[in-house]
């Protein structure tokens, strides 16, 4: 507990001076606050959904099918004349959570495991390096479409397959790290101060090694909601009703020709979305290098 | 040398193994019962039981779990993968039949995928104009972003329904290919460009660069004559990476624009659970992902010579170590 | 047709009255958003190199140097611009030249030899190609490839290599440091300059390659009669070769003359400094301020010690061949020897990081290469290590007083937060920090502050030897001389023993009491640091130690004595 103890102000000092510097350096790249913008609000649109629309996603008027977009309905409506605006909200959640869940579990096991391969080496390094071989010849998306297809079509299995398949990257990164990290000269140092080996893993190698495994998971949260909104799309996650990007995008295909904002609209929102976290884990990625 | 190259085939066939056999665990094994997934899940409870037995017999499902597996794997490594249960047509034909076609569109996308890669790459490294540079770089990042599903869509909307250009859908003549191609190399490009964006300003900032302009070397004379060559070998490295792209990519191109192909395939096969084409599949895509990667690791050491070295002469061996 | 005849041939006689290379008040500066932006690198210096003319520019890390030799050669990073001042060569002003213009006088006129030669070659192109690229690149008239090609062989003979048809074949990863620095040189030459600008040429390389790269260079300018500019870090270095020599702190030019009055009229006080730091100018041992605590007795005794390396395929290295040495208790024992002596693989054994395949070592009377990992943990009391890089030996993400407290908590030695934080105040005042740096992070500390928390890390424990592996090559000059005084007096204060890796001979005389030179794995010579350093036995000690610069700066110390 000593350690927390010791550190602590020092590193709150410092998590405040490098937060501090990190909004001086945001305002000044228009680019990247826009970014910021563009994800605060959807997860607005996620977490409170009600706020920013009070039509509801599910209820539609048939006399104001196929409405075009308006001031009254931003996004304009469907087939059955619901509002696409306020079901383009109301998916935010579910591709979202989606998206969250997956990147956690591929970022928690993966690290575990990539810790595990890279600091005890030797047998368990080759069994876990193959394996991940293994998870990485067989494309993301395929793995999480036979996954989904033996588990059930929900929201969750696409959480839990899109989850699973991007397991092996994080794993090889945190693998990858770690050994970079143990061939350190102040990892030795901690050896050489007496330091056992557990404390040396867990004072030194983590810490170190976990830096570029949350730039990849920032990276990673771009990639899961295009993997999350594709499986959607295919028609794997929840049945129809429920608003969820991929799904929304997928409605509106067969009225393309004389409707296209019903796919388009809710499309560009989810791009916009996807481009800026995008944009944000490169900023991570360039702090990190420095 | 032989060492290197056993080595590698080795692992190249322990993937394909491994990958049938995760295959089997989760389409055999995982499900409670696999033969409901034989069925349309809304006839399911109007099937007799005997007609369910009998089902389960033909696809050896009364054995046990072991035997099946054994006996499954062994007609396997003969190209024997059974017959798919929708069409009960032979797994190994069907997807023979489809092949041309993807293999067409994915070829296709991808020599405009490193087209586009390169030209992006070689015109960040040329360019002098700051904000061309970094507009130029912000390309790949936007080519990863926006899902495929929408790039296809965006394209159709475009080209097929307010310019008519070209065909909708479907795979009736050349001009039909037009779309699907771009559709598919546009977030296929976007790894490529920005690794060689990347390994291109590594290398031009390198310190034998520097010598060559000290020799006098002039901007295109640096570029074609020693930044080209070392920043194109990494892109080798993510080949495999590519080609999940262009699996997955196809997936959903041909979705999108109806063609014919391994994606719809997968997609179909998927979807209504046919086991042996899905097994079929991934143990096909799996296979030919070992396969690139094989051929990369053999080819790789020839264009680069410091490689060449590493595998021919031996090195002293990196004592890593158990952290203890 | 011989390069001088053409040189004479073309230059007019106006050429021949202005300087080669003249840099008039030059000002450069980074702009941006990057690390450096706003940071005057060179600061209004002036400076000129006359034909034939060898000018040594003298300055530690952080002085400019480099920017300075990156500008002259129109090199400047993007980040970085020429804010004032001009750029001639031979009178004609090019500090407005576009780049493709400059690429004209690169090679022809002016030659370059970069710091690295690691990195300085393509690694893909074979070394005759790239030779004939520096031939084919500045040629004045449209020649051959038959004579591209001997003009390649006669720059790389030019340059000192031997059997050029077999190296023309050849990729930069299977040749030594030493022989791509001549490949490097022979690029510098095939476009036959008129001046070679030479960037840390050497400071990569092993002492007795240095030596014969820069006997080399300084050939060339008596027999092609060729202005030199040489960049160093190494004052010792700048006075054996020049004419002249240059000094630069801080972006400016604080000194400037023959080596005689730099030598024995030194105007700034930065010069000053920098001659009393360098090794050469001390006639023997350091002394310690204080009283030496007397101690006696042997306190590490390592015998017959061996070390292979298995190889992949087959065939094995070996690092360590019959190898051992008696430290003293209370002295320093130097380890001395070039890259590949083994003298790091010997340093890791002693500490305890690496097992010998036979041999033993003793520390105070136990043997410790058998030793088991709890037994090892305890050695770590008696025995500490210190790095050579203290970049990379101390945690980034630790604060000073983490880093210090790190082997007290570990043997709980301190009971409490109080009790922790004096004794990490008490060791930090040894090494002459103090409570202002407990809460520092290593970025925010110098490359010798981090050597000093290293040192107090190592102290922490109390233990009776330290291992220091090139514990101040890293470090510059006037740095060094401080670590090395603080190493002196710790000793006497503490009665501590040391092992003390290096490769600089310059250094082991100010620190060693006895020293073992090793070579190949084997130990060539081992004695008291009169006896080796004054009467070596050994051909290759002598060899070594002639190959140590500060010629001319220790004689003069000497005259002064």
């Amino acid at each position: 507990m000593s350690i927390a103890l010791d550190s602590a102000p020092s590193a709150l000092g410092e998590a405040l001076r490098s937060a501090g510097h990190g909004l001086l350096g945001v305002l000044r790249q228009p680019v990247l606050l826009l970014a910021w913008i563009v994800v605060v609000v959807a997860l607005g649109w996620a977490v409170a959904p009600g706020f920013f629309t009070s039509v509801s996603p599910y209820e539609g008027d048939p006399a104001q099918s196929f409405a075009p977009p308006s001031a009254e309905h931003l996004f304009g409506t469907d087939r059955l004349g619901r509002d696409l605006f306020s079901r383009s909200i109301h998916g935010a959640g579910t591709t979202l959570s989606a998206t969250l869940l997956a990147v956690l579990l591929a970022l928690g096991v993966g690290t575990v495991v990539g810790l595990v391969a890279g600091a005890v080496g030797g047998v368990a390094d080759t069994i876990i390096m193959r394996v991940v071989d293994v998870l990485l010849s067989i494309p993301s998306l395929l793995l999480a479409m036979v996954i989904v297809a033996v588990l059930g079509y929900s929201t969750d299995n696409i959480a839990l397959a899109v989850g699973i398949s991007s397991i092996a990257a994080f794993a090889r990164v945190m693998r990858s790290e770690v050994i970079g990290v143990i061939r350190t000269d102040y990892v030795k140092a901690a050896r050489g101060s007496g330091t056992r080996g557990a404390a040396v893993v867990l004072r030194h190698v983590v810490p170190n090694a976990l830096g570029p495994v949350l730039a990849l998971a920032a990276l990673e949260v771009g990639s899961a909601i295009l993997a999350v909104a594709s499986l959607g799309f295919l028609g794997y996650g929840a049945p129809p009703p429920e608003p969820e990007w991929g799904l929304l995008v997928a409605e509106g295909r067969d009225f393309l020709a004389t409707h296209p904002w019903i796919s388009i609209l809710p499309g560009i929102a989810l791009a916009l979305v996807v481009i800026a976290t995008h944009r944000i884990s490169t900023s991570f990625r360039k702090d990190h290098r420095r | 040398m032989l060492r290197y190259l056993a080595l590698k085939v080795g692992r190249a066939l322990f993937v394909v193994w491994a990958a049938f056999t995760v295959t089997f665990v989760l389409l055999f094994v995982l499900p409670a019962d696999p033969v409901d997934l034989l069925f349309d899940p809304a006839e399911l409870n109007t099937i007799p039981e005997h007609v369910r037995e009998q089902v389960a017999a033909s696809y050896g499902f009364d054995q046990p779990v072991i035997v099946q597996y054994l006996d499954r794997l062994g007609h396997a490594a003969v190209g024997d993968f059974g017959t798919s249960a929708q069409s009960g047509r032979d797994v190994v034909q069907a997807i023979g039949a489809v092949l041309p076609s993807s293999l067409l569109l994915a070829v296709g996308s991808l020599l405009l995928a490193i087209v586009a890669a390169f030209g992006i790459a070689l015109a960040a490294t040329v360019t002098r104009l700051r904000w061309l540079r970094d507009l130029l770089e912000a390309l790949p990042t936007a080519s990863v972003s926006v899902p495929v599903f929408m790039v296809g869509i965006l394209l159709l909307q475009l080209f097929s329904f307010q310019l008519g250009w070209f065909p909708s859908f479907g795979d009736s003549g050349p001009l039909s290919i037009v779309l699907p191609l771009v559709a598919l190399a546009i977030p296929v490009s976007g790894p490529i460009a920005q690794l060689l964006v990347r390994s291109f300003a590594d290398e031009f900032g390198s310190g034998y660069v520097t010598t060559s302009w000290a020799k006098g070397a002039t901007r295109s004379r640096i570029i074609v004559g020693d930044v080209l060559r070392n920043a194109s070998l990494p892109a080798l490295t993510i080949a495999g990476v590519t080609f999940g792209n262009l699996i997955a990519g196809a997936v959903i191109t041909e979705t999108v624009f109806a063609r014919a192909g391994i994606g719809r395939l997968t997609q179909n096969a998927i979807s209504t659970l046919d086991i042996p084409l899905v097994q079929g599949i991934v143990v096909f895509v799996a296979a030919s992902f070992a396969v690139i990667n094989l051929a990369v690791d053999l080819v790789y050491p020839l264009l680069d010579p410091r490689l060449r070295a590493s595998i021919q002469r031996p090195v002293a061996r990196q004592p890593r170590g158990a952290l203890a | 047709m011989s390069i001088t005849e053409t040189r004479t041939e073309r230059a007019d006689a106006q050429e021949q009255r202005a300087p080669l290379l003249q840099l008039d008040d030059l000002v450069v500066e980074y702009r941006g958003s990057g690390r450096r932006a706003g940071h005057r690198a060179v600061d209004g210096v002036s400076l000129s190199v006359a034909p034939g003319e060898f000018v040594a520019l003298v300055g530690e890390s952080g002085s400019g140097k480099s920017t300075l030799v990156q500008g002259a050669l129109g090199l400047l990073p993007a980040a970085a611009r020429i804010e004032r001042g001009a750029i001639a060569y031979s009178g004609v002003d090019v500090t407005r030249w576009s780049e493709t213009r400059l690429s004209r006088i690169r090679g022809s006129y002016v030659g370059f030899i970069p710091q690295d030669p690691g990195t300085s070659l393509n690694p893909t192109k074979r070394i005759g190609r790239q030779v004939i690229e520096a031939v084919r690149f500045t040629e004045r008239s449209r020649r051959s490839a038959a004579e591209h090609r001997e003009a390649a062989h006669v720059a790389l003979r030019e340059a000192g290599l031997e059997s050029t048809e077999r190296l023309f074949e050849q990729f930069p990863h299977e040749l030594s440091g030493g022989m791509k620095q001549r490949v490097l040189i022979a690029i510098a030459l095939a476009g036959q300059p008129r001046i070679i600008i030479a960037d840390e040429p050497t400071s990569a390389l092993d002492v007795t390659v240095q030596r014969r790269i820069l006997d080399h260079l300084q050939g060339l300018r008596e027999r092609l009669g060729i202005g030199v500019l040489l960049v160093t870090h190494d004052l010792g270095v700048a006075l054996d070769r020049a004419d002249r020599v240059l000094v630069m702190q801080q972006g400016e030019l604080v000194e400037q003359g023959s080596v005689d009055a730099v030598l024995r009229d030194p105007r700034h006080e930065y010069t000053r400094r920098l001659l009393e730091a360098a090794p050469a100018s001390h006639a023997g041992r350091l002394e310690p301020v204080g009283p030496r605590l007397p101690v006696d007795g042997v306190a590490l005794r390592a015998d017959a010690l061996s070390k292979r390396y298995a190889l992949r395929g087959g065939g094995e290295v070996v690092a360590l061949d019959g190898a051992g040495l008696e430290l003293r208790a209370g002295t320093t024992h130097a380890i001395v020897g070039e890259s590949g002596a083994g003298k790091s693989t010997l340093a890791a054994i002693l500490a305890g990081f690496g097992t010998p395949d036979t041999g033993s070592v003793h520390v105070g009377g136990r043997e410790t290469t058998q030793l088991r990992r709890g037994a090892l943990r305890e050695l770590r009391r008696e025995l500490q290590f210190v790095f050579q890089n203290p970049y990379t030996s101390l945690d980034p993400r630790w604060t000073v007083e983490r880093i210090v407290a790190e082997p007290l908590r570990a043997f709980g030695l301190v009971q409490g937060r109080a009790a922790q934080r004096a004794r990490v105040l008490e060791l930090l005042d040894a090494v002459a920090l103090d409570a202002a740096h407990l809460r520092r992070t290593p970025s925010e500390l110098s490359g010798g502050q981090r050597q000093r928390v290293a040192i107090a890390r190592a102290l922490a424990l109390r233990p009776k030897v330290l291992v220091l592996d090139e514990a101040v090559s890293a470090l510059d000059v006037s740095v060094q001389a401080q670590i090395l005084k603080l190493l002196v007096d710790l000793q006497a204060e503490l009665g501590l023993s040391y092992v003390f890796v290096t490769h600089d001979l310059g250094v082991v005389r100010l620190i060693a009491d006895d020293v073992t030179v090793m070579r190949g794995g084997r130990i060539v010579e081992s004695g008291p640091a009169e006896q080796v350093l004054e009467a070596p036995r050994d051909a290759y000690t002598r060899v070594l130690l002639d190959a140590v610069p500060g010629t001319r700066l220790a004689s003069m110390t000497e005259a002064r004595a």
